[in-house]
């Protein structure tokens, strides 16, 4: 590390006060269940924008989608448009709306009682819970070992040591604190990522003499392309891959199209829409919340694409080999070899602020599934201790869960844990959930048929043919001898592109089969 | 385009600047939109405990 350790330690040990600072906050304020698990529903716009942006951007967004852009080039700008266009304007708009509106008719305090109010199924929300439980602490796994490599290499932390302090740092201000620490702390979190990159595009395009002089050296270097990448589709860091080449697939499928919509369907940020007052704050949202995912997702995946103008400017590589053939040692070593110490010492702020903002969010949302929705509504049939003591502890055994997945799970698994987070929730809950805000006619039979179909579809196909899920999981290879049952392009199509449209069907074709909700129940949930 | 000679990828660039400030126009025309409304549960108004809706 190019910088010095004691600054550095100074930086973080301010941080760490503001934060804690903040989750003390939220503990003062928490006086009522709506209030820890929605932050008493009365959250200003900006914060929201910023803990949304905070949560959805992690560590993994910034150093392994911008590396990724810097082994496979701007086609994934694609999914910065997506992230705006999908992820904050229809959110916020559309789905944000009339998820507050809803949730406020039908006194729902987390995204799966939504939908389990919504059609009047413990079922629903229980398993939904579930499912949460089961995947989540994967992703938040997964978060959690990007936060604690980087105290590992910043901080000179032991890694094992590092992962603890990180998870008890972080479990300390959203157990007592609820929604309203974690989405504080998100806000400050979320503004000094925000500052950071600001920084950084700067420096980089000023960097490489101009934007355009920039972008013109990206392209005169398409024939830099390793002979390796140019056979599997890559023809150049400033055009799309080949038409149908296996990088296409992975890009437009998995990448553009199951992050991009996956977003919509994310439990810790559908929530968010129901801590703000009114559909206003929504609005007034989007304009901090566009702008904010441009600056995070935007400027990584440009500086990444660059930083191989970059090396080969002072190096004479591509930054791939400069990387020595690691994917997410691009940003980093780009970071240390052409920004100045002082930002340097900055940007690996950032990078913790945006591990322990989504690390935040997925431990407040797994606490509220296992302990809210699983336990207290679905086992014991909403008779039993108090909501937030029940979450406390759920959140507890969540973050217990993730620390040891973090420890024991193959490295091939946790790499791919977001993919599968995002997959599982886009086919489970995308459906479901869009047909419960917009389509009235929809019931409980097709929504419980949708959420079982998507949720076992997806789990299918990650499990036997998406080859990069299969071949890490090892299932297949165990039960068949082979590392899916299916060859050829299947194994590139994201789950997304197939379970999600089977429980699109399932959900229209059951529900229309099967007799309508109570007219008095759907008025009230759609009430103005 | 840019230094940029795809479209597919000049297209993308543009449109995420275009998105962003999109989403800053948006928000601030739509700043006083609606009415500021009372939060209140249409279940709870209704005289009835949540755990009646299921």
């Amino acid at each position: 590390m190019a910088v010095d350790t004691s600054i550095l330690g100074i930086a973080v040990l301010i941080y760490m006060i503001i934060v804690f600072y903040l989750g003390w906050l939220g503990y003062k304020q928490t006086k009522d269940t709506d209030d820890y698990m929605l932050a008493g529903r009365k959250i200003n716009p900006l914060v929201l924008a910023l803990s949304y942006g905070a949560a959805f951007i992690s560590t993994s967004a910034i150093i392994g989608f911008g590396g990724y852009a810097g082994a496979f080039g701007m086609g994934v700008l694609w999914l910065v448009f997506m992230n705006i266009f999908v992820g904050i304007f229809i959110a916020f708009v559309l789905f944000g709306s009339r998820t507050r509106r809803m949730g406020v008719n039908l006194g729902a305090v987390t995204f799966p009682e939504l939908i389990g109010r919504r059609f009047q199924s413990r079922f629903i929300q229980g398993f939904s819970g579930a499912l949460i439980t089961v995947f989540m602490p994967l992703y938040a796994g997964s978060v959690l070992i990007g936060g604690a490599r980087f105290m590992e290499t910043a901080l000179n932390i032991q890694y094992n040591n590092a992962v603890l302090i990180l998870a008890i740092i972080v479990a300390a201000y959203v157990i007592t604190g609820g929604l309203i620490a974690v989405m504080y702390t998100d806000a400050l979190q979320g503004g000094l990522m925000f500052i950071g990159m600001i920084i950084l595009f700067v420096l980089t395009y000023s960097r490489l003499g101009g934007v355009v002089e920039a972008h013109q050296s990206l392209t005169s270097m398409a024939y830099l392309v390793p002979e390796n990448l140019a056979a599997i589709g890559h023809t150049g860091w400033t055009s799309m891959p080949e038409f149908g080449s296996d990088i296409w697939w992975t890009l437009v499928s998995t990448i553009i199209l199951g992050v991009g919509i996956g977003v919509l369907a994310q439990p810790q940020l559908a929530v968010r829409f129901m801590t703000v007052r009114n559909t206003r704050s929504l609005k007034r949202a989007v304009l901090s919340g566009g702008p904010f995912i441009f600056m995070m997702a935007g400027v990584a995946y440009i500086v990444g694409a660059l930083s191989n103008v970059y090396f080969l400017d002072t190096r004479g590589m591509i930054s791939l080999d400069a990387a020595g053939g690691n994917i997410d040692l691009i940003i980093p070593e780009y970071i240390n070899s052409a920004m100045p110490d002082y930002f340097v010492v900055f940007f690996l702020l950032t990078l913790l602020a945006a591990a322990m903002s989504t690390l935040s969010s997925q431990f407040h949302t797994m606490g509220t599934a296992i302990g809210h929705d699983f336990y207290r509504e679905f086992v014991m049939k909403g008779k039993t201790t108090k909501t937030i003591s029940i979450t406390r502890v759920g959140i507890a055994i969540t973050i217990l869960i993730s620390v040891v997945l973090a420890y024991i799970l193959p490295i091939g698994i946790i790499a791919r844990a977001t993919a599968i987070f995002f997959g599982l929730c886009a086919a489970a809950f995308l459906p479901m959930y869009t047909g419960a805000l917009f389509w009235k006619r929809m019931n409980r039979s097709g929504a419980t048929a949708s959420l079982l179909v998507g949720t076992f579809g997806s789990i299918f196909w990650l499990t036997f043919v998406h080859a990069k899920e299969a071949s890490a999981l090892g299932i297949s290879r165990a039960l068949f001898g082979v590392d899916t049952i299916l060859t050829g392009t299947w194994t590139l199509v994201d789950p997304i592109l197939v379970a999600t449209p089977l429980a699109i069907i399932t959900a229209i074709v059951v529900s229309l089969a099967t007799k309508p909700d109570s007219q008095e129940h759907i008025e009230m949930c759609f009430q103005k | 385009m840019l230094g940029i000679d795809d479209p597919q990828i000049w297209v993308a660039y543009i449109l995420c600047f275009l998105s962003a400030i999109g989403c800053i126009i948006y928000g601030a025309l739509k700043w006083n939109d609606g009415q500021d409304e009372e939060i209140c549960s249409t279940v709870r108004a209704s005289g009835r405990s949540d755990e009646e809706v299921y």
